[in-house]
């Protein structure tokens, strides 16, 4: 096949943040009216490429080429220009307008007047659904649509703006089975009409469904870029993980006991039938994927979320927990994958910050005891060894690991039992991950039960005495520390 | 990294310092160039006018402090002054008790905080839909309660507000001493003080730190609405009147006076000493303005002029400091 037989081909494309190379020399081409899929590990690189591709970030180095030209891509505008697509994992539309609106957004004909020229919206709109043999009423307000209407409207919307390259990024992550099979045919036909398709998933069986190449990206590096015929599940996990296991965790020391905490059946938004169980001084990993619904579970469990079956036992005991303070009185904390919104109290200083769920206990009648209050925020800094110039700075001006040792801090000095961490080292540097992953090795051989939600296997091989992994909102398997291996989980959290 | 971090973390303290600090210096400046410039300025007189002038300014600026703090705000504290002052009035005319007329008036307020906070926590209504509602409301009550009439011959109902302590201090500006001393105390010294200011800094991190959130949030409510019914007794006693059109529009002078000395309108910041001095800052200006016979007219834009600077200094304060270092 000659060059120009590529609808896009990607060359030696760099692109670095801040403390991290998301792409390292990454190549990649998509023939014309197939569909190439893009699988890899959470953090792998695959957004970020995708969003290159759309405009949104702009490489550091390396060339674009659409058609066999070379292209420069400033912003999502003049990629749409040249005929790519995207559609996002969130959906990006506005609930209020209706669908016609929403499929000519940015791009609204005018009358002579410069007004919006409803009629041939309206017009446009209904012919586009027709041709595509479906049947909304194109005056429906789009909040009013199913998800997976949804998503067809962006599809119709890119094929409408004459897309010659549509990036579906895991589109079928929010849809039903049934749903899963009119996008499939939809994207055949596309196929036939010579539209070329980038398609991000995790789940196999899907993957084998449509694919015809397959690229894996592990560390923002190529791994591997064939014919989808060329690979098989087994192959294909393999290829995703393999990433070194360093040996950078700590020596573990804590034994797990009897049974503290008793997840039973719980089901909820994103989660269904789930069964947990986590013993004293043992840590517990939850493995998945982006989207597997081990989030919404470990919310739920801690009362920030509502659930709508299932019972949590502690000790033994059926507790009841509808607010985060319910769970906090009983010994259960958490401390969120999202720092800035629901770990930190900005523009407070670090000192409040470690005290806030603690006050009760640094009481003096009615008043606070700031003594007190100073010698346990200082206590925690010298624990955990908090940079911070002093203990009235502001907390937002640390550095993401010393944020989290302060949300920690917060927590220890509610005595807790259970500590569940969200993503515990996300943002944070290698020498701050390391100490994280002792403090919480030590607090479990202190008798604490910890469940860790990680997206970093190595991590959770790491320090996790047992891990159950979760794939589409279900628990899909236990292991325990003998059967332990990337592989395993890698096939359990993609369903393979 | 760590070096840097330090030196921006720096940088900010620096910056906040500046700003905590900045309104005192502009009250001390204040004073001494309305003293060169208008001699009369300075006198026992003009002074305890400037404070019987202010307190109830003050009060409601105490009240929207701990408000804002929070991240919420009070629209319906004007006509809520009106309301319970008028109440403390029908209180004084049926029992002749002083007292008794603070209390009614205090509980007033405190209901209405009660039933805002309430709806803005059960109801998710903001803030400002729910202070517009209660603005109106309590107005409306305030008119059909006296049909629209004041109310005279209060006897000694206006000691309260005209009295002085030791012939000096007006019994007004006592009383904000005394509240602004409840309110430091308040916020620095309880448990509730610093749930105010976790919900303002970042209300999804305090709920899941494990704060009661709606009840803070009502909690405070009522205090500021307490404050708010003392302001509004203050005010009708000083009038020695009951008069139900009055007090249109105060809450934005107590907001003023909040903003202007450093409540960050962003929720998280604020002290109550800072709302004293900025409360006293509009009360010179106005002063001195007045003695200096300036038109009420330019008086309004002075005011808004120095709100807006105000606020922009306080949004931008980091970032104009930083940039004053760079340049060094």
């Amino acid at each position: 096949m000659e060059e120009k037989e590529y609808r896009i081909e990607l060359e030696h494309i760099s692109k670095s943040f801040p403390g991290v190379k998301a792409l390292d020399d990454v190549s990649f081409r998509v023939r014309p009216g197939t569909v190439h899929v893009l699988v890899g590990e959470n953090g792998a690189g695959k957004s970020t490429l995708m969003k290159i591709i759309n405009g949104l970030y702009k490489a550091d180095s390396g060339k674009i080429k659409f058609d066999g030209k070379e292209v420069e891509i400033s912003d999502p505008v003049s990629a749409r220009k040249l005929g790519i697509s995207m559609i996002f994992q969130e959906l990006n539309f506005i609930p209020h307008l209706t669908v016609e609106d929403n499929m000519f957004l940015g791009r609204e004909p005018r009358n002579s007047f410069q007004m919006l020229d409803k009629k041939t919206i309206h017009r446009k709109a209904e012919e586009f659904i027709r041709n595509e043999g479906l049947s909304y009423d194109p005056r429906t307000k789009m909040k009013d649509l199913s998800v997976s209407d949804m998503q067809m409207i962006e599809i119709l919307k890119a094929v409408s703006s004459d897309a010659s390259l549509i990036i579906m990024d895991e589109p079928t992550s929010a849809i039903t089975q049934k749903e899963v099979e009119v996008l499939f045919r939809k994207i055949e036909e596309l196929k036939h009409r010579n539209i070329s398709i980038i398609y991000i998933s995790h789940r196999m069986e899907e993957i084998f469904k449509i694919a015809d190449d397959i690229t894996v990206l592990r560390d923002g590096t190529v791994v591997h870029s064939a014919p989808a015929s060329e690979f098989h599940t087994d192959t294909l996990i393999s290829y995703m993980v393999g990433r070194k296991l360093e040996n950078t965790y700590p020596q573990k020391t804590n034994v797990p006991g009897e049974a503290v905490l008793e997840i039973c059946g719980f089901s909820g938004k994103g989660f269904s039938e789930i069964h947990m169980m986590v013993r004293r001084g043992e840590i517990v990993g939850l493995s998945g994927l982006m989207g597997a619904g081990r989030t919404e579970v470990a919310r739920a469990v801690f009362g920030l979320d509502p659930h709508e079956k299932g019972s949590l036992l502690l000790n033994g005991q059926e507790i009841r927990i509808e607010h985060p303070w319910d769970a906090v009185k009983q010994g259960i904390v958490m401390v969120s994958e999202d720092r800035r919104e629901y770990g930190i109290i900005t523009r407070r200083a670090v000192q409040e910050n470690i005290a806030i769920s603690s006050l009760k206990k640094r009481m003096r009648g009615c008043f606070l005891q700031k003594r007190e209050e100073s010698r346990a925020a200082n206590e925690m800094i010298d624990l955990f060894k908090i940079k911070v110039p002093s203990r009235y700075t502001a907390i937002e001006n640390l550095s993401g690991g010393n944020q989290q040792k302060v949300v920690l801090s917060k927590w220890l000095l509610t005595e807790p039992e259970v500590l569940i961490v969200d993503e515990p080292t996300r943002g944070i540097d290698i020498g701050a991950k390391f100490e994280i992953y002792s403090h919480l090795i030590q607090l479990a051989s202190q008798g604490m039960a910890i469940l860790m939600i990680s997206s970093e296997l190595p991590e959770l091989l790491g320090i996790s005495d047992r891990i159950y992994v979760m794939s589409m909102g279900k628990i899909t398997g236990e292991i325990g520390k003998e059967e332990m291996s990337q592989e395993t989980i890698m096939r359990l959290a993609t369903g393979g | 990294m760590a070096e840097k971090t330090k030196q921006k973390s720096r940088q900010g303290e620096i910056a906040s310092a500046v700003s905590r600090l900045g309104i005192y210096f502009i009250l001390l400046g204040m004073i001494i160039v309305s003293a060169l410039i208008q001699p009369t300025f300075l006198t026992i007189t003009n002074q305890a006018n400037i404070l019987r002038q202010m307190s109830v300014i003050i009060l409601i600026g105490c009240a929207e402090t701990i408000v804002i703090i929070m991240n919420k705000i009070d629209l319906a504290a004007g006509s809520v002054v009106a309301l319970s002052g008028i109440i403390a009035c029908f209180t004084y005319l049926a029992t002749g008790s002083l007292f008794c007329s603070v209390l009614a008036g205090m509980a007033v307020g405190m209901c209405c905080g009660f039933i805002m906070g309430t709806v803005i926590t059960k109801c998710n209504v903001p803030p400002f839909i729910v202070g517009l509602a209660m603005m109106k409301i309590s107005r409306g009550l305030t008119l059909q309660l006296t049909n629209g009439d004041n109310i005279y011959n209060l006897g000694s109902f206006s000691v309260l507000g005209q009295g002085t302590v030791g012939n000096v201090l007006p019994i007004p500006a006592v009383i904000v001493i005394v509240v602004a001393l409840v309110l430091w105390v308040v916020l620095n010294k309880t448990c509730h003080g610093r749930y105010i200011y976790a919900v303002g800094g970042n209300e999804k991190a305090a709920a899941a730190s494990g704060i009661h959130v709606d009840k803070v949030i009502v909690r405070t409510f009522m205090l500021s609405g307490a404050i708010v019914g003392l302001a509004g007794v203050v005010l009708m006693s000083r009038l020695n009147a009951g008069m139900p059109n009055t007090a249109d529009g105060y809450e934005f002078e107590g907001i003023t006076a909040a903003i202007i000395g450093g409540t960050s309108f962003l929720g998280g910041i604020g002290t109550i000493q800072g709302t004293l001095v900025g409360g006293l800052v509009v009360g010179i200006l106005q002063n001195i303005m007045n003695l200096k016979g300036i038109e009420s007219f330019t008086q309004q834009i002075v005011k808004g002029l120095i709100i807006l600077l105000a606020v922009v200094v306080d949004i931008n304060s980091g970032r104009i400091f930083g940039k004053m270092q760079k340049k060094k």
